[in-house]
């Protein structure tokens, strides 16, 4: 057993507890070791993509931590799509601390502590390969989230974020009413036991498991934002601290990784009259939203609230993707998502930077109020002031110089532009070619009616991002200059041009996806994997297993 | 005993859901609190109801379902029960500071002429 698949649950778990004792007062010794942390997880998520991309026997890691084989025991799985989202969530969150190190984390009690326990939820909902861990995992990362949520305090954030705690509390009962109705049915909850069970199941059974299965979709779609799941998700993800809106970036594909998972796992053509099950919801729910989220873009003012709507474009167009159920556009998704999610989580950090450059400093630590979205085009923010630069026909001159730090940050913006957006020549245009290249190939209604929608969705994001740009970069008004940290615009920097190499190493990475997609639609290899692996023999289990107990206790087996 | 159960269930889901569409938080948070109780038991009976069976192993019983109850739903229930408690008192949390904010127990923290 390869004891480095628990180290993305322990290390944040440790941390957060070692973060306890230090106390709130130490600001910098509990940012070092948070960071240092994260650093770490960032090493560890490495390692185990390095782990996975081997492939061959070693494409499936197995951890069994409580010593007993997979349908009694609880699992852990690696495999090549959980290593990747763990990759992916380990420099988004490392990225969102190092921003908030400037000045977030003090504005309110334990950050890092919740910071630390989110990290855990999200990394334990990518490994685990039981239902009921499941929900335990995505209760620690609730329970987090409604604290980074509710971080810095302020009417408007507390407004989102109790409903927001309302509708998650909702979904977790119907989480746990899914989940026990499949035990009920099946007899087991785990992942790749379910898969070789669903299969076997008498017709009379079946209509209960569908039941069951929608039930529980109906929590995961409310997490991934499928509309119309998705209403709380825009003033909640807008009304949160910038770091904490990024970090969140994230909990939605929590969302779709879980129900690719499990649509891939359990839903597949092996598995009888169940195959395909819930495709076409998946599809037609993600077009949905898909639109709801470029309309939506569309009429927002503030970059947090585009943030937000991007957040929920970027999850349409997996989910569609997804229920598609084929493997080639599955490769092209999971290529799109770490790409979106980078650009999503640099635009909410960006977006606190633009907020902040018209507010005093202790007006940008409360939440900014909704109203001022209202209005069609902030009108105030036009109009010239008496000390404007006027030429002879009283125009304003053009062609003064920009501050450097509005030139990094619209430089920076740009590329969201372009990384949302789906526009060459970055990662998001690339992501949105392999994907809809793949689409076309078996040409028919769905496939345009989809094509057609992800390209105007790019479109509008493009018109609603040149809109707000030109507002806050260009537009003559005399305005200082924001100030930058380096801690601030270092993570922006980061995450655009790590998207930057991602477009320049497309090919590597979409084989990888490739290979991803591949597995996940021929479940066998994952079952397989799970229901094999074996505990380590000791002294209380060697009876049971019918092993002789090795003299130097210890020896791994897989 | 099923039709009794089923009742309770839907008895305690029906009132949840319909106190948790009315506008007070604090109707709000008893209708996740009735939710929650709903859940609970109907995660329990999906163990299959029965009457007289030992909860735990007995030395010379056979250790099958036919002579013990499930233990899985038992065990799923309690952590339920406890991360619904827990979730329980942060909701009133923020309830309490959504009331302090806007002086008034609306969920949209918008004062109406009642």
């Amino acid at each position: 057993m390869n004891h480095l698949l628990i180290a993305p649950i322990l290390l944040p778990l440790v941390t957060a507890c070692l973060l306890l004792l230090v106390g709130d007062r130490k600001h910098r010794s509990q940012a070092a070791l948070g960071g240092l942390a994260l650093l770490a997880n960032l090493g560890v998520a490495v390692l185990l993509l390095a782990q996975a991309l081997g492939g061959g026997a070693n494409a499936y890691g197995i951890y069994l931590p409580s010593n007993w084989e997979a349908p009694f025991g609880i699992v852990l799985v690696l495999d090549r799509l959980s290593a990747l989202m763990l990759v992916v969530a380990a420099v988004v969150a490392l990225a969102a601390l190092v921003f908030s190190l400037a000045r977030w984390d003090k504005a309110g009690a334990h950050f890092h502590v919740l910071f630390q326990v989110q990290v855990m939820g999200i990394n334990g909902a990518f490994l685990t390969g039981d239902l009921f861990n499941l929900f335990v995992f995505f209760e620690v990362m609730l329970a987090a989230s409604y604290g980074l949520l509710l971080h810095g305090s302020g009417p408007s954030r507390v407004k989102a974020g109790l409903h927001y705690v309302t509708i998650n509390l909702v979904a977790s009962s119907l989480f746990l009413v899914g989940a026990s109705m499949i035990y009920g049915v099946t007899g087991t909850l785990n992942f790749a036991d379910l898969a070789a069970k669903i299969p076997l199941i008498p017709a009379g059974d079946r209509p209960l498991l569908h039941a069951a299965c929608a039930v529980l979709a109906v929590a995961f779609l409310a997490k991934a934002a499928m509309w119309p799941l998705n209403f709380w998700l825009v003033p909640a993800y807008a009304g949160a601290s910038a770091p904490s809106g990024a970090v969140f970036a994230l909990l939605t594909k929590v969302g779709v990784y879980v129900l690719l998972r499990l649509s891939t796992l359990w839903f597949s053509p092996q598995a009888g009259d169940s195959a395909g099950f819930g495709g076409a919801w998946l599809l037609w729910g993600g077009a949905a939203t898909l639109a709801f989220g470029a309309l939506g873009m569309l009429v927002s003012q503030r970059p947090a609230r585009l943030a937000g709507f991007a957040v929920i474009v970027s999850s349409g167009t997996l989910l569609a993707m997804v229920g598609l159920a084929r493997p080639e556009v599955t490769a092209g998704a999971l290529y799109y998502l770490p790409a979106s999610t980078f650009a999503v989580a640099a635009f909410f950090l960006i977006a606190e930077l633009m907020d902040r450059s018209r507010q005093s400093d202790a007006q940008s630590r409360r939440a900014p109020e909704d109203e001022e979205d209202h209005l069609p085009f902030a009108l105030a923010d036009q109009e010239l002031d008496e000390d404007t630069n006027l030429d002879d026909q009283e125009e304003a001159l053009i062609g003064r110089p920009i501050p450097a730090a509005t030139a990094q940050l619209g430089l920076a913006f740009i590329a969201c532009t372009l990384l949302v957006a789906g526009l060459p020549p970055l990662s998001g245009f690339v992501g949105k070619v392999f994907m809809l290249s793949a689409l076309v190939q078996g040409a028919g209604a769905v496939a345009w009616t989809l094509l057609a929608l992800v390209v105007l969705s790019g479109l509008f994001a493009l018109v609603a991002l040149s809109r707000v740009g030109i507002r806050f970069f260009w537009a003559p008004v005399d305005r200082g200059a924001p100030v930058l940290r380096v801690a601030e615009f270092l993570p922006v920097a980061l995450l655009v041009v790590l998207c930057c190499a991602y477009t320049v190493y497309a090919e590597p990475v979409m084989r990888y996806t490739r290979a991803t997609a591949a597995d996940l639609y021929a479940p066998g290899g994952y079952v397989q994997a799970v229901l094999d692996a074996r505990p380590l023999p000791t002294a209380t289990n060697a009876e049971r297993l019918g092993l002789p107990l090795p003299p130097g206790a210890g020896g791994a087996t897989r | 005993m099923e039709i009794v159960l089923a009742l309770a269930i839907g008895a305690l889901t029906t009132c949840g859901v319909w106190l948790m569409l009315r506008p007070r938080t604090y109707q709000v948070i008893m209708g996740l609190s009735l939710l929650s109780y709903g859940v609970n038991l109907f995660i329990f009976s999906m163990g299959r109801l029965a009457v007289d069976l030992e909860p735990v192993l007995v030395p010379g019983q056979p250790v099958t379902l036919a002579y013990n109850a499930d233990p899985m739903p038992q065990a799923l229930v309690l952590t339920a029960i406890v991360i619904g408690f827990a979730m329980t008192a942060l909701f009133l949390v923020v309830l309490l500071a959504q009331r302090g904010f806007f002086g008034n127990d609306h969920v949209d923290g918008q004062g109406d002429d009642e």
